[in-house]
């Protein structure tokens, strides 16, 4: 294996350097428009505004935290340069996430219509405990009775 | 007596060498980061179900509007310094591992001393948060009166909004924010504290020459992984927690 020691080009050496503060730059500009953003959605919150635009800010903002979430894993951890059944072994089983988000909040959305319903509104009661005297003398009866 | 097997196909899977043209270490992190991965994922995750799963959710930018040192409100400032604080030290991270390849005992110093102290004063801003959501306390109307609550894994002040004698004051929220909330940035700063740890240890050993005479610095290769996984974890951390 030759992973130790690569012999670098002063040239090679001054284009990774150039990579990797690339990388910088576009991870910073990304997470300041995602803050923009996200200021937008706290300014627009003051007002009435409609579900609709919050919610695209909001998917805006996941697909700025993903090309984020890709610069790190292929520059800075070098991903990219690895050979592609490696990159394979790691990013399939990572696709399961797919369906464990989508999975998961559909759930969740189902569990909160179930509770909006008649039914599910249902005040809780709180059930009358009975406890049953251990030694109860004999002719004495009625007075452990516990009512109901 | 046998003969040895005259190996005559050249597959990569044949033996002989690393298929993938990785040492064992490296490859080994890779599927703990991976598996790591969806640890912090479902958490996350049930995080995200619950709140899917209740009519209110409390308002970040409102819980997270104070910065230290400044009267009034400042939402998002705070995050976006230890934000921008973890970015810095993954970049200063994969700079140490550059300089590594180069076999560059300086360079690699360096860059791992200035790694080192951006997790540092991560954690510390961290502990400035932690501390701020658990002493002061907020006026919340429960059963008819005033009470004043921090946020904790019991208590929530960040519920909805009501007037009271004439100003606003909250009610109690969705207990489930202060678990989640301290459940998984208290799991992130872990693995940050984790992760300086390391960094000191390879520090130490590189200044020992142990890289230099191993021939090698695929240590801090290894440790620079584990490091930017933590800076993407958190990314997800603030989008869920402080973005959406």
């Amino acid at each position: 294996m030759d992973t130790a020691t690569h012999v670098m080009t002063p040239e090679h050496d001054k284009q990774q350097v150039r990579r990797i503060w690339k990388a910088f730059w576009a991870l910073l500009i990304l997470t300041i428009l995602e803050l923009s953003l996200g200021l937008t959605i706290y300014f627009l919150e003051k007002g009435a505004p409609s579900a609709f635009a919050i919610l695209s800010i909001k998917i805006i903002i996941i697909i700025f935290t993903l090309a984020k979430a890709f610069y790190i894993i292929s520059i800075f951890m070098h991903l990219g340069d690895e050979k592609r059944n490696m990159i394979m072994s790691i990013g399939i089983p990572a696709l399961l996430f797919i369906w464990f988000i989508t999975a998961f909040l559909v759930e969740g959305n189902a569990i909160r219509n179930a509770r909006n319903t008649e039914s599910g509104t249902r005040q809780y009661e709180q059930k009358h405990i009975r406890h049953q005297p251990l030694n109860v003398p004999p002719g004495a009866e009625n007075k452990y009775k516990v009512p109901h | 007596m046998e003969t040895a097997v005259v190996q005559t196909k050249k597959g990569i899977w044949s033996g002989g060498r690393s298929p993938f043209n990785v040492s064992y270490g490296k490859l080994m992190m890779w599927y703990f980061l991976l598996s790591d991965s969806f640890t912090f994922g479902a958490f996350l995750i049930s995080y995200g179900m619950i709140r899917f799963s209740s009519n209110y959710w409390v308002d970040h930018n409102h819980v997270f509007s104070s910065f230290p040192g400044i009267e009034g409100n400042a939402p998002l400032a705070f995050v976006s310094l230890m934000t921008f604080i973890l970015i810095f030290s993954s970049v200063t991270m994969v700079l140490a591992v550059h300089e590594g390849k180069k076999m560059n005992k300086k360079g690699v110093q360096k860059w791992l001393f200035f790694t080192i102290l951006g997790g540092l004063a991560f954690l510390s801003c961290q502990a400035i948060e932690w501390t701020h959501l658990l002493t002061s306390t907020h006026p919340v109307l429960v059963d008819g009166h005033l009470e004043y609550w921090n946020t904790t894994t019991s208590h929530n002040p960040w519920g909805p909004r009501v007037m009271y004698e004439g100003g606003l004051v909250g009610t109690p929220g969705p207990v489930a924010f202060g678990g989640y909330f301290f459940g998984i940035t208290g799991f992130h700063g872990f693995h940050v504290s984790v992760g300086v740890l390391l960094l000191i240890i390879t520090l130490i050993n590189t200044s020992n020459n142990v890289f230099q005479n191993r021939g090698h610095y695929e240590m801090v290769e290894k440790i620079g992984l584990y490091w930017h996984f933590v800076d993407l974890v958190w990314v997800f951390v603030f989008l869920v927690f402080y973005l959406i």
